[in-house]
């Protein structure tokens, strides 16, 4: 081609069309096997959520109702209001008992949690059925929100946040109990390898080979899941199992619209700060983890 | 090993293990403190702990012992899953709950989440609106979220869906913001310099690089949602969590064990299912990269 002007890459595109159709065939192709499986699995998807919008009784007046009472409700909301002083007192006392309970029941949870995790990780099991045995056992405690945790400890040892702070403890074994046999697998052989080769035994070698490296990895877990179980601990009173979710609930449930914006307030304050508090002191123990 | 030289090193040892020993009691002695704190205001008595430990084990043990007496429950299954077919259906809901909960907050944390992203929205203004609403929606627990809207919406699975929509909205928003400042500008800039308009650069240069990543980040967020939607129940929200706060409540121990195992066999089978699609997912992304 002698054209005046050089052609861009555009134009020299548009004028060979035939050329590039004939070389590359796939890509001019306008259903390809990949687009028609796409275009399949998002037709399924969306006719799953229609079904799931006429089966769960969606309907337009139930929404449209409903939106117009949220709207009511928001404004009632404002200004977020305690209301008398000793409801303030009681409020306090919730999310004193709330952060109590999530402290205690990281704590304890952790302390119970950590055996297991040295049982059910790969290379520091005692053999390979109980390590398989240990993961499954994580895995079902796992499986049980803390809630229902809650639930089952309130008909055993009766209301109050005592309930709660077990709930808190059992529900997060499993958690741990993962995330520290996880740590512990990701641990460095090498350091282990060392203390067998000085003639330490399978314990020395955990206690001095792995011990030092996975401790600050547990410990930023335990700060994380503590931070996680602020938020659990503020909702599991809505069962009965203590803290501020009793008095939310109850106050949602009386309509006292204000007091409810006052404790949702107050809750997504404390998160915050523990998230800071948390976040900081994570971001120190990583720092200070090769020591 | 001499002895004189056994003792330099032991000391040598002793020395710098005292400094970091030291600090440790110092922090162990502070989160005892704590605890005894904590525990005062938790109303934690160990005296009762210990009465009522051997009640948590017995809790276990009369939830497996078959009501009409004789055995364990295991051992008609007939009986224990008397309710098979109620439950699966009330099952059902629940993976119904938590599929359309996830599909709604997904679409709307989509959206918003190309408006929380500072590669795209210069504005700081609607850009730090959007991300504080989108805050709001995933730290207010769901629950909460649900216990209002029983209120608002009535009764039933309505208000389940909405509240883990709103939370997954807010969640998924955050994480999808992120995937989406995290794009390589390279191919935006091929598209661009090749004529694309802004539609086409979204849809050839962007889209293709994020969606596996939000679809990876959906179905992560639809395992949780199968937890939680099993427990909006219990606020009155739809799904399974009706039938087992009513087991639990009222003693019924064989359906409460039966019902458990249900959800936890559920949640470990869509844990399986979605981890081997997010497996399938990543793989692909890698390849296709």
């Amino acid at each position: 081609m002698s054209a005046a002007r050089p052609l861009t890459l555009r134009e020299a595109a548009r004028a060979d069309m035939a050329g590039l159709a004939a070389r590359h065939p796939g890509q001019f192709r306008r259903v390809t096997a990949a687009r028609a499986r796409a275009i399949g699995i998002s037709a399924a998807a969306v006719a799953l959520l229609a079904f799931g919008l006429w089966r769960l009784e969606f309907s337009p007046g139930r929404i449209a109702g409903g939106f117009g009472q949220l709207v009511h409700f928001i404004g009632l909301m404002l200004p977020p209001d305690p209301g008398t002083w000793s409801r303030t007192v009681l409020i306090l006392r919730g999310l004193a008992e709330t952060l109590a309970i999530a402290f205690l029941g990281t704590l304890l949870s952790a302390a119970i949690a950590f055996p297991l995790g040295f049982l059910a990780a790969r290379n520091t099991s005692v053999n390979r059925a109980v390590q398989f045995l240990s993961r499954r056992v994580l895995d079902s405690i796992r499986g049980v929100d803390a809630l229902i945790w809650a639930l089952i400890w309130v008909s055993v040892v009766g209301l109050g946040p005592f309930a709660g702070v077990l709930a808190i403890m059992t529900g997060d074994i499993g958690t741990f109990g993962k995330l520290f046999s996880e740590a512990i697998e990701a641990a460095d052989r090498r350091a282990v390898e060392g203390v067998t080769s000085t003639g330490g035994g399978k314990l020395a070698g955990i206690r001095f080979g792995v011990l030092p490296a996975v401790l600050p990895v547990m410990a930023g877990h335990v700060l994380y899941m503590f931070e996680s179980n602020t938020r659990s601990s503020s909702i599991i009173g809505i069962v009965g199992a203590g803290g501020i979710g009793l008095m939310l609930s109850e106050m949602i449930r009386t309509l006292e619209w204000g007091v409810v914006a006052f404790i949702v307030l107050l809750i997504l304050v404390t998160v915050a700060v523990i998230d800071t508090i948390s976040g900081r002191l994570r971001a120190a123990l990583a720092g200070v983890q090769p020591r | 090993m001499p002895d004189g030289r056994l003792h330099e090193l032991l000391d040598g040892y002793r020395q710098a293990a005292r400094g970091p020993r030291r600090r440790a009691l110092l922090l162990a002695l502070a989160i005892a403190a704590l605890a005894l704190l904590a525990g005062h205001v938790a109303e934690v008595d160990l005296p009762r702990l210990w009465e009522h430990l051997g009640g948590f084990l017995g809790y276990f043990d009369r939830i497996t012992a078959l009501e009409s007496g004789g055995g364990r429950v295991w051992t008609d299954p007939a009986e224990w899953f008397w309710g098979l077919k109620k439950w699966g259906l009330l099952l059902a809901d629940t993976l119904l709950i938590a599929y359309v909960g996830t599909a709604l907050g997904a679409i709307g944390g989509f959206v918003l989440s190309f408006v929380a992203a500072a590669n795209l929205v210069p504005n700081p203004w609607i850009r730090g609106t959007a991300r504080r609403f989108l805050e709001f929606c995933r730290t207010v627990p769901d629950i909460v979220f649900a216990l209002v809207f029983v209120i608002a919406f009535g009764l039933g699975p309505v208000p389940g869906v909405l509240a883990i929509a709103i939370h997954t909205m807010g969640a998924l928003g955050k994480l999808f913001s992120e995937v989406v400042e995290n794009i390589d500008r390279k191919p935006v800039e091929g598209a661009v310099a090749a004529g694309a308009s802004w539609v086409a650069v979204v849809r050839f240069a962007a889209l293709p690089q994020v969606l596996a990543n939000f679809v990876s980040y959906a179905l992560l967020r639809f395992e949780i949602n199968v937890r939680q939607a099993s427990v909006l129940g219990f606020v009155g929200a739809g799904g399974i969590g009706q039938d087992l706060i009513e087991a639990i409540r009222k003693f019924y121990y064989n359906d409460v064990s039966a019902i458990l195992l249900l959800i936890i066999v559920t949640v470990m089978l869509i844990d399986f299912g979605t981890e081997k699609l997010r497996h399938r997912l990543i793989g692909a992304m890698e390849r296709g990269a």
